[in-house]
């Protein structure tokens, strides 16, 4: 592991802007932070492209401050709003294709696991709900049933947001988008169901309206998937600029998810629970 | 992780020009097992599609047998490929192998690769393209894989098999390389049948894989400082962007024009040519070239001189010395085992002069050919050159 992550080029020293100099001189990898530490180090650069009122950008920064080993976690991202997020944040990732996260995420982890026995290193696939439940799905799932290692998160805006707002599995039936101009005719896809029947050890569906308890989850999520196996959490995260909610309205959306298809729902499995007692991190 | 790796470290160049070899009467997939045997590879990882699955069954014996630290069976063919693009990210040696159709469903991945900087070895048993359902050889799958930015190298015997698939590894690793490379071989012709092969006895393999001396970072969370991406991620609207992709493509390209000197050193020169005063030659790659040194015997018993360009590589195409070669000839004919004749575009786009080329015979779907119809093809040619 390394804490040096990024460097400074001297020749650009200079002219780099405030925000990146915060990056690399007070990044997240210097040691295990909670949602609580936001403010106090630089996560996600203010330049990153996403929206106002992004809830993507939102669960980004708190995901970035839950990681139980940041300077050793390596993030596969997919193509996606979420992949315009990336290049602003002091973590490794990797953007390979779309859809192919869990794969790639596979052969990393498999890898690393091999090259570095005795090392903790955590793989965390994020991910958009097209890349994970659409054109993703069969990698998805297969590494769930080949038990890998690895946290899957998934930032569920219920569409395809960057491109343009069309449907999506993960669309409720019913809904008028683009490719579904008379509304959505199938229900939206049970993934977290399909997780817990596939092999993940923990399963988890929130929203960012609790940051402290997204933050917990995810961290939660992650030392399961390093020790027991693997582990899934999604987060609605709706889309101000394609859902049209106003910015400053879009965590109000998310919270009254809480009330309908997105009531708090955690699934543990036998494994997770004795692991989680041995290791006294019940919450 | 299966048992320990039982060879000593060898230099390429010990491996292929002096440890002690013996002959051994063996099919085209057992030569790339052998071949991976002694390449120190980190993971395979397979998908199985008639003519490869055999070769990747060995492989897995050699994985039982410990030669191969990890190994297994992904979903499908875009999975596995992106799959070893990961462990590639990681700092591993990877192998893996398609064809056809497996090709085609792998097909986003193979750019991503050399774009990436991966040296990805992947062997392909080269056979035809669905619909209809086919399962025989023919080698239409390079057409397509032409521009995908990895360095393709064609196989004409089991020999080449070996010495390719080895050489790959270290090709692709190169510090001024570091791309995929694609190793071919024609789907049964070559795979499914036997020939005797001078296979390595002593217990030596390549020295490991050093991931911290490649070109680009490892995404390992070990060698600061690292670039936080293993490519640079230019999904802006911005002149600086679109020169990073376009800058990046040339890099790409670049490192495959400079994998030249090592190809040489490695494997001899990219092609080999034979009788190159004659006034007529063929250019082939891959069994094409067997059928030619037969059809080429069945003309010198009719007093025609003929003679013989084999193209080893493929990508980076060896445009200068083809054209050398074929300075002089007057008749050159181009006998390929798919219906676009993409090696007979390639020779037409690099050559002045090209109304020179006869570009047949050209059979696919399976089927063979037969030295008397490339003989016919010479005598038609010769006939109008000398009308
Ligand atoms: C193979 C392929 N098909 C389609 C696309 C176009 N595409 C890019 S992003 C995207 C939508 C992503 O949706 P989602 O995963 O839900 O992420 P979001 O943008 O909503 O965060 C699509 C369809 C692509 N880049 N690659
Ligand atoms: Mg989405």
């Amino acid at each position: 592991m390394s804490k040096r992550i990024t460097e400074m080029c001297p020749a650009l020293n200079d002219a780099m802007p405030t925000e990146y100099r915060e990056l690399v001189e007070n990044g997240p990898w210097l040691g295990d932070k909670t949602v609580k530490d936001l403010g106090t180090f630089k996560e996600l650069l203010e330049e990153h492209p996403l929206c106002a009122g992004c809830n993507l950008a939102l669960s980004l920064k708190i995901i970035l401050s839950s990681l139980p080993n940041p300077a050793d976690t390596i993030i596969v991202g997919s193509t996606g709003c979420s992949s315009l997020g990336f290049m602003q944040v002091g973590i490794h990732n990797i953007h390979s294709l779309f859809g192919n996260q869990n794969a790639v995420a596979t052969g990393v982890k498999r890898v690393l696991s091999m090259r570095f026995p005795d090392k903790k290193k955590d793989v965390v696939v994020m991910a958009g709900d097209g890349a994970t439940a659409d054109i993703g799905l069969d990698m998805t799932i297969h590494s769930w049933f080949r038990g890998e290692k690895i946290t899957t998160i998934m930032f569920d805006n219920e569409l395809y947001a960057n491109t343009g707002g069309q449907e999506s599995g993960m669309t409720p039936a019913g809904r008028v988008a683009y490719m579904a101009p008379l509304g959505k005719k199938f229900p939206k896809i049970n993934l977290f169901e399909i997780a817990k029947t596939s092999g993940c050890h923990y399963a988890v569906l929130l929203t960012t309206a609790n940051t402290v308890r997204l933050g917990a989850c995810v961290k939660k999520a992650i030392l399961l998937a390093r020790d027991v196996g693997p582990t899934y959490v999604q987060i609605h995260t709706p889309c101000p600029t394609n859902l049209k909610i106003p910015p400053e309205e879009s965590i109000k959306v998310a919270k009254d998810s809480e009330k309908e298809r997105y009531a708090f729902n955690e699934y543990v499995s036998e494994a997770a629970k004795s692991f989680l007692e041995n290791t006294g991190n019940k919450k | 992780m299966s048992k320990k790796n039982p060879l000593t470290e060898k230099p390429l160049d010990y491996m292929l020009f002096k440890a002690k070899r013996e002959k051994q009467f063996i099919t085209g997939s057992e030569a790339v097992r052998e071949a991976v045997r002694r390449a120190n590879i980190d993971i395979a990882i397979s998908y199985p599609i008639t003519p490869q699955s055999e070769t990747m069954h060995l492989v897995g014996d050699l994985f039982a047998e410990g030669y191969v630290p990890e190994y297994f069976r992904g979903e499908n063919e875009f999975a596995v490929m992106s799959q070893v693009a990961g462990a590639a990210m990681a700092g591993a040696r990877v192998f893996t192998a398609t064809c056809g159709p497996g090709t085609m469903r792998a097909f986003e991945v193979f750019p991503m690769w050399s774009g990436s900087r991966l040296p990805v070895v992947c062997s392909f048993m080269t056979r035809g393209i669905n619909a209809p359902l086919t399962i025989q050889p023919d080698t239409i799958e390079m057409a397509f894989l032409l521009e995908t930015g990895m360095i393709m190298l064609h196989c004409e015997t089991a020999r080449d098999i070996y010495d390719f698939n080895l050489a790959a590894f270290i090709i692709a690793e190169e510090k001024d390389v570091h791309i995929p490379v694609g190793v071919f071989m024609d789907g049964f012709f070559v795979t499914h049948t036997r020939e005797l092969v001078d296979i390595i006895t002593e217990d030596v393999c390549l020295p490991k894989y050093n991931p911290q001396a490649a070109p680009v970072p490892t995404i390992d969370m070990e060698t600061p400082p690292a670039r936080l991406m293993r490519d640079p991620f230019v999904m802006k609207s911005n002149f600086v962007s679109y020169v990073a992709h376009a800058s990046w493509q040339q890099e790409v390209r670049a490192a495959a024009a400079r994998s030249k000197k090592h190809i040489k050193k490695y494997l001899g020169e990219l092609i080999e040519i034979e009788n190159p005063a004659a006034p007529t030659i063929i250019v082939a790659s891959g069994t094409a070239v067997s059928q030619a040194r037969e059809a080429i015997k069945l003309a010198k018993e009719e007093n025609i001189d003929v003679g013989l360009i084999k193209v080893k590589v493929v990508r980076p195409f060896p445009k200068d010395e083809i054209v050398a070669a074929l300075s002089k000839a007057k008749k050159i004919i181009i006998p390929e085992f798919n219906i676009a004749g993409w090696l007979a575009k390639e020779v037409a786009a690099v050559l002045p002069d090209n109304g020179r080329i006869v570009a047949t015979p050209r059979v696919y779907g399976g089927m063979t050919m037969p030295p008397e119809i490339l003989l016919e093809d010479i005598k038609q040619a010769v006939r109008k050159q000398t009308q």
